[in-house]
């Protein structure tokens, strides 16, 4: 079953493992994938999930995929995470939890530069382009580093 | 990092986060205040051997998750040489909860057995290169200079720590200890990031 497999209406999380998210973030099909790594404790990440949302709305017809992943706890998915993003609304930006406890594991082969503080994102497009952004953004800011991709 | 790494990331681009200090590094001494008002500069007490750094705050769940096990470090190798010394550089008007009233409260509240200092002008988390909390610089003495020998997380397991199968902080200060090389320098961990002043 393809991961972006979209069945119902109603947002899911899904639960992965490490070897599916490097699965989705070595693919080399054409389409740009901006994966944002997040969590309901990071004050900045919930107030610019929204702006996820709005760019995978947005370019809805182009081929930008937009990933939401998050890194809360998975024994709290049900309590937590779940209400949590029903709240926000968000559909079309596909949300999944990596259930990973040792962050050692996994981190440096997504991007060793990246020294753990979270919102994350990571813009890839194929084996063209891969680019690491340790910071918040703002929709503006998103637009504009995501069209250098698509140029 | 491996090749394919290098290869893979050889032709791209990162907006990079500061650079901090690593192991081999000299650490910065630093003289800040502390919850009872008075200054501690790091190393004032002759008798230490050296240090675990942590930065850390009152606001960060990951930080919260691992109260318990900085107080444990101290109780473990305080009375060795290698006592710990929080570090609060989140800009209070950005985290209100973070504000000096704030700490002072919470390390009587848990009754800290170490200080925990207020970094407000954030030089000190700048200098060590400390992006989030929690984050633990272990430094060692050598002659008039404190060298950094881990950087990282406490340990590989946030949620529980029972469960970690690799304590980091407490390996690299035993190694210390018993004069033998720290095995895992630097470890990472996710954590919140420090709430810098808006310009």
């Amino acid at each position: 079953m393809g991961l972006f497999a979209s069945a119902s209406h109603a947002q899911n999380v899904t639960v992965i493992k490490y070897a599916e998210l490097e699965s989705m973030l070595s693919s080399k099909s054409d389409t740009t994938l901006v994966v944002n790594f997040w969590a309901t404790w990071c004050a900045p990440c919930v107030k610019e999930l929204p702006y996820f949302e709005e760019l995978q709305v947005k370019h809805a017809k182009e081929k930008i995929k937009v990933v939401l992943i998050s890194l809360d706890y998975n024994s709290l998915l049900e309590k937590k995470v779940k209400p949590f993003i029903a709240k926000t609304g968000i559909k079309s930006a596909k949300v999944f939890l990596l259930n990973e406890s040792d962050p050692n594991v996994w981190m440096g082969k997504v991007a060793p530069e990246w020294s753990g503080a979270i919102p994350f994102t990571l813009i890839i497009n194929g084996t063209k382009e891969r680019k690491g952004y340790e910071r918040p953004f703002t929709l503006a800011e998103l637009e504009t580093e995501l069209r250098s991709f698509i140029q | 990092m491996g090749v394919v790494s290098t290869l893979l990331f050889a032709a791209s681009g990162f907006v990079a986060p500061m650079k901090g200090l690593q192991p081999g590094d000299k650490a910065m001494v630093f003289k800040l205040k502390n919850t009872d008002g008075k200054q501690v500069t790091l190393g004032e007490n002759a008798l230490t051997k050296g240090f675990i750094v942590v930065f850390t705050c009152n606001t960060c769940p990951v930080a919260q998750a691992y109260e318990q096990r900085v107080m444990d470090l101290d109780k473990q190798f305080a009375s060795k040489g290698y006592p710990v010394i929080a570090i609060n550089s989140n800009d209070a008007q950005l985290s209100p909860g973070d504000n000096f009233d704030a700490m002072k409260k919470r390390a009587a509240e848990k009754k800290y057995s170490f200080p925990y200092l207020t970094d407000e002008s954030q030089e000190v988390a700048k200098t060590y290169g400390a992006s989030h909390t929690p984050t633990v610089f272990v430094v060692q003495k050598e002659g008039n200079d404190f060298i950094v020998k881990y950087v990282g997380a406490v340990d590989n397991n946030a949620q529980d720590g029972e469960r970690a199968s690799e304590k980091y902080v407490q390996n690299a200060v035993k190694a210390l200890i018993d004069g033998k090389p720290v095995a895992t320098q630097t470890a990472k961990a996710i954590g919140c990031g420090i709430k810098w002043k808006k310009a």
